[in-house]
């Protein structure tokens, strides 16, 4: 990659004999917003504090623009942190906490004075300056962090659940200036979160994480499109997943029917689960539906009904509709063949690339 | 809930009328009293006009700052480093162990260790050196009112850093601040109350130890304990002796005020 800002190279992290991270690889390219997504304890916040010089890496190389940076002390680092426990200073009071890394740079009074009101009217904090932190609520203090780390505008900045303390709306309303000064200074974003909404929302990338390891990195739609496997499926957005088994190229087999898609370059008859979206799943009648399935509950939730159903075969399926159904009825689903996402088990990253690389690239063949 | 709580404190507040309130009291009666027994502000009097007083007080204040400060200058960088240790409950445990042995005998102990025949002239001896005068100087008598002290001081700096959230250290160091500059705007503001218990714990008790001040400092130094103990064991004039022991009062509540906690308001700067 041209841009290429910091990279992990086979990074491993034990402590004594529990394998916190297991051989992680990744690039990161200057500018971009990244995210580590996972769930609790999968090992983002160790990534972060590698990167940020906290802690040291069991084996593998940290390189920030090409640089070896494993024993360049934290200090050093063009790299600044928003912690998950927020690790404000009790002893200063609003101001200083967020001047403190401006302080330290012997920055003149009347800059520090702009930036750090600049840095709090951007969390919605103005005004607050002079409070001390026990006087803050754990909102007012997350985004205190958040002031203290962004106003000295690092090449990169590492956000550990930065927003989890907030509001819904305060929580949207912050994405949105997180974002926009991320496009606006260039810096690059490595943000860890478990809430994918959040993901999906704000990332150029995402890493999928789990039990210290990365699943899957990509675009968001390429993520939510396509993940690799049953986790990554289940943990990026609300799916159907059911076991099938892969007839042909672009065949694949189901509930006892066979199905048109658009995945290959499997073995004949190789078994497999098959991934729906429930927003890609449309209600039709008995007649006009891929599937017949029958309303076991429905809920409404604002925008869309959810419908849980299931099928003759016993797999359930969750639809999601601007209709209204009824319980109890029968009816029909209906998707596309683009709807229909297939996984192998045991699939790597790299061996899911490789095969769209083949296939794409045989389809591009026949045209 | 409340009659429960007001219940159990019966006990302690037994204990305090009888052993600090009265004490208190008889003292502050008994300093109005001469040794002719009428009472007046003689006592007071002669304390604040007499020269011998006055240093004695002088005296007092500066050896008690200077094991103070001594016992600091040891105990931070000490309880500092036991913190990073793995077994550090232990390692305070020894630290704390040499505060179960009598004070007498840690006394005696050093005057044995210090003694023309002791162990350090020993020592000195087979360096060449040749025996030195130990025991009874001033130097010795801070030392090992140090010492004696150090424990005190350990403890409460010990705990305010075992408090210390680890991500402050980690939030300063990212901000950019070298390790002197962590220490000396974080690590050390932030464990300053423990600091501040450790003065008061060591400084107040050296303002009249008088046993070390005999035993090791061969009564060079009087200070005010050494008077206060003259007086009611030797000359018996009761009333300078509590005359005394009100000004120490004093003074120990003067430096529990001046090293005390105080409550920062938002925005004082
Ligand atoms: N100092 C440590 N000693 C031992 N194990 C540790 C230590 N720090 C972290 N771990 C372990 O490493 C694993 C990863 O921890 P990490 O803090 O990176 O998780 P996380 O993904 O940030 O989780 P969360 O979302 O809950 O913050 C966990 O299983 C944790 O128990
Ligand atoms: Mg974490």
């Amino acid at each position: 990659m041209a841009n290429t800002i910091i990279k992990f190279n086979g990074v491993e992290k034990r402590y004594g004999d529990t394998v916190s991270l297991k051989k992680i690889d990744f690039e990161l390219e200057q500018g971009k917003f990244y995210t580590l997504l996972g769930p609790s304890g999968c090992g983002k916040t160790t990534i972060l504090r590698i990167l940020a010089g906290f802690t040291d890496a069991s084996a593998g190389t940290v390189t920030f623009k090409g640089k070896r940076i494993n024993d360049l002390p934290a200090n050093q680092r063009k790299i600044n942190t928003v912690f998950q426990d927020y690790a404000l200073f009790p002893h200063l009071n609003v101001y200083d906490n967020v001047a403190f890394g401006l302080v330290l740079k012997k920055t003149t009074k009347t800059v520090i004075k702009q930036k750090v009101s600049e840095a709090l009217r951007l969390v919605r904090l103005s005004g607050y300056a002079e409070r001390e932190i026990n006087e803050l609520s754990g909102g007012q203090q997350q985004r205190v962090a958040i002031a203290r780390a962004i106003v000295n505008e690092p090449e990169v900045l590492l956000l550990d659940e930065p927003l989890s303390a907030l509001d819904a709306k305060l929580r949207t309303a912050m994405q949105v200036e997180l974002r926009q000064l991320q496009q606006r200074l260039g810096i690059t974003f490595l943000f860890v979160t478990h809430d994918q909404g959040e993901a999906l929302a704000m990332s150029d990338e995402i890493f999928v994480m789990n039990n210290g390891e990365i699943l899957q990195q990509g675009s968001p739609v390429a993520i939510y499109d396509e993940p690799i496997n049953h986790f990554v499926a289940n943990f990026i957005g609300e799916s159907n997943i059911v076991k099938g088994k892969m007839v042909a190229d672009h065949q694949v087999e189901f509930v006892h029917q066979c199905f048109e898609c658009v995945d290959a370059g499997m073995r004949p008859n190789e078994p497999v689960e098959v991934v729906l979206r429930p927003e890609d799943l449309d209600l039709t009648s008995v007649d006009q539906g891929n599937l017949v399935v029958t309303v076991d509950t429905q809920v409404f939730r604002g925008s869309i009904y959810g419908i849980m159903s299931h099928d003759h075969a016993g797999n359930h399926w969750l639809i999601h509709s601007v209709h209204q159904s009824t319980v109890g009825r029968q009816v029909g689903i209906y998707f596309e063949p683009e709807d229909i996402h297939v996984m192998r088990y045991g699939e790597s990253e790299a061996e899911f690339d490789a095969r769209l690389e083949q296939y794409e690239g045989e389809a591009d063949e026949k045209i | 809930m409340k009659k429960y709580s007001a219940f159990y404190g019966v006990p302690y507040i037994i204990w305090l009328i009888l052993f600090v309130i009265a004490p208190l009291v008889l003292i502050a009666y008994q300093s109005f009293f001469t040794i002719g027994g009428q009472m007046s502000w003689a006592n007071y009097q002669t304390y604040f006009h007499s020269g011998t007083y006055l240093r004695m007080t002088l005296n007092s204040i500066w050896y008690a700052f200077v094991i103070t400060l001594l016992t600091l200058v040891i105990s931070y960088p000490t309880a500092y480093i036991l913190n990073q240790t793995r077994h550090k409950q232990l390692w305070l445990l020894l630290i704390i162990l040499p505060t179960w042995i009598n004070l007498l005998l840690k006394a005696y102990a050093f005057i044995g260790i210090f003694s023309q025949n002791g162990a350090i002239n020993h020592f000195l001896r087979f360096i060449g050196i040749g025996p030195q005068q130990l025991l009874f100087t001033n130097t010795s008598f801070v030392l090992v009112a140090a010492y004696i002290e150090i424990p005190f001081m350990i403890l409460p700096i010990f705990n305010a850093i075992a408090e210390l959230n680890p991500s402050l250290i980690n939030a300063s160091r990212d901000l950019g601040a070298t390790n002197w500059q962590t220490f000396s705007k974080v690590i050390f503001p932030l464990t300053l109350n423990g600091v501040k218990t450790g003065i008061q714990t060591v400084f107040i008790p050296s303002l009249s130890l008088f046993m070390l001040t005999r035993l090791i400092g061969g009564n060079k130094v009087i200070t005010l304990g050494t008077a206060i103990e003259q007086h009611f064991l030797v000359t018996q004039n009761w009333g300078m002796g509590s005359t005394i022991g009100v000004v120490l009062i004093l003074a120990m509540v003067l430096i529990m005020f001046v090293t005390g906690e105080r409550r920062k308001r938002g925005g004082d700067k």
